[in-house]
């Protein structure tokens, strides 16, 4: 009884947080939670509709998290027997749906409603790297559209920072790939998701002006404060 | 599966891949080869060259419409039915591998009922955005996109009832006869049991 009473609690505690971090389970098994929105689903009109917000959040990221906490589990169970070929084989699930929850959590902090600030460019520091490694801030967004546009099938499009080289970069990773697998030391500032889903009942086919419409609605100064970090 | 769907799947998405792959074939070495061809060159053994999405979407999509027949799915009749239940059991644990596998495709793709020249046998498979069997040697039967924007407006995420109304309600199993008896000249599946006089 009171081992639940300090889960529910737990609960409460990060649900405070964000869901960013997970809860420790009785049994050790950290379990993740749905992240909150920070706006209400219909705070980015027109640029995204609250109907695909609600259903982005609510069905897809949830079923990401859902799936990614039933595999762990999985992996848990086989890592406990030693079964070799189990947890080699529950490796693309895992890939598959916790990539999708760490995308989805940074997507949703990506996006801001034009009256909180959403769509203003950035300023300084993050404002001068992309003069310096695009040219200009339009030429960014021209490269990005570009690339988000024409990958093919699912997958992100991202604003990445390379840590290491200390330059800024445009990549795309499929389905729910994380930044990471396109190279370890790659900070994402911002994703924009291309799947069918971010955009088709808003947009239909039209991936282009989903594309153009979402600068409207962006938090570049989520990114800033990223790239200061990592730039610190 | 709404007439809304197949207007914008068909009118746009179709009609995109298919004006897309005449652009690039008016520049293209490609220029000259049929569709099939286009897809088994273009594939490349897994590096596929710019042509093949356009070409392969285009198949895969013609392919597409021409396995659905309006109030069809049922279960298929004699020859088909006998194929399927001697490579999945039953016809049930055909419908059952058929949904399954379209729910554990993670991401876009295509679910297909092939026939496998090696195997020499009936198999449910699932491919990755436009990747086709054809490039991979086998002989496609029928096929189901799996992209959202194939199911998007009619059940938003919700994949399981696509595929089942799918198998249930559209699947043309006369096309999937037709395409058996074609397919059965290039894979030899055995000996007919002709009945003795």
């Amino acid at each position: 009884m009171a081992l639940r009473t300090l889960a529910s609690r737990k609960a409460l505690v990060a649900a405070a947080l964000g869901g960013a971090r997970p809860l420790p389970a009785a049994r050790g098994v950290a379990t993740f939670a749905l992240p909150d929105l920070t706006y209400d689903y219909g705070a980015l009109e027109p640029a995204i509709s609250g109907e695909i917000m609600q259903l982005h959040h609510q069905k897809h990221h949830a079923a990401y998290v859902a799936n990614y906490n039933k595999a762990l589990e999985k992996l848990d169970a086989a890592v406990a027997k030693g079964d070799a070929s189990a947890v080699v084989q529950l490796q693309s699930v895992i890939k598959f749906n916790g990539g999708g929850h760490v995308n989805h959590s940074i997507f949703w902090k990506n996006l801001k409603p034009v009256s909180e600030g959403g769509g203003e460019p950035p300023h300084e520091k993050l404002g001068w790297a992309i003069d310096e490694d695009f040219g200009s801030f339009e030429a960014l967004v021209k490269k990005v559209n570009a690339e988000g546009a024409a990958l093919q099938g699912s997958g992100w499009v991202w604003l990445a920072l390379d840590k290491e080289a200390k330059k800024l970069r445009v990549e795309t990773t499929a389905n729910q790939d994380p930044l990471v697998t396109k190279g370890i030391n790659l900070v994402p500032l911002l994703g924009i998701d291309v799947w069918e889903h971010a955009y088709y009942l808003q947009y239909k086919n039209v991936r282009p002006d989903y594309l153009s419409n979402i600068w409207k609605v962006m938090n570049w100064k989520y990114a800033g404060e990223v790239y200061e970090n990592a730039t610190a | 599966m709404s007439k809304r769907t197949v207007e914008l799947h068909w009118g746009k998405h179709h009609q995109n891949y298919v004006d897309g792959l005449n652009k690039q074939l008016a520049t293209s070495m490609f220029y000259g080869y049929t569709l099939e061809e286009l897809i088994k060159e273009g594939y490349n053994n897994g590096n596929p060259l710019p042509e093949y999405n356009n070409a392969a979407q285009v198949w895969n999509h013609h392919f597409f419409w021409e396995s659905m027949q309006p109030e069809s799915g049922g279960s298929p009749e004699g020859g088909v039915l006998q194929q399927i239940e001697k490579d999945f059991g039953s016809f049930t644990n055909f419908r059952e591998e058929f949904i399954c596998s379209a729910l554990s495709l993670l991401g876009s793709g295509w679910v297909w009922l092939v026939l496998k020249r090696e195997e020499r046998k009936l198999s449910v498979v699932c491919t990755r955005n436009a990747i086709s069997p054809l490039a991979l040697g086998d002989i496609p039967i029928m096929n189901l996109d799996l992209w959202e924007h194939a199911y998007y407006l009619d059940y938003k995420d919700d994949r399981r009832m696509y595929v089942t109304n799918f198998i249930d309600h559209l699947v043309s199993w006369h096309t999937v006869t037709l395409r058996m008896m074609r397919g059965e000249a290039f894979v030899n599946l055995g000996e007919p049991n002709i009945p003795v006089a």
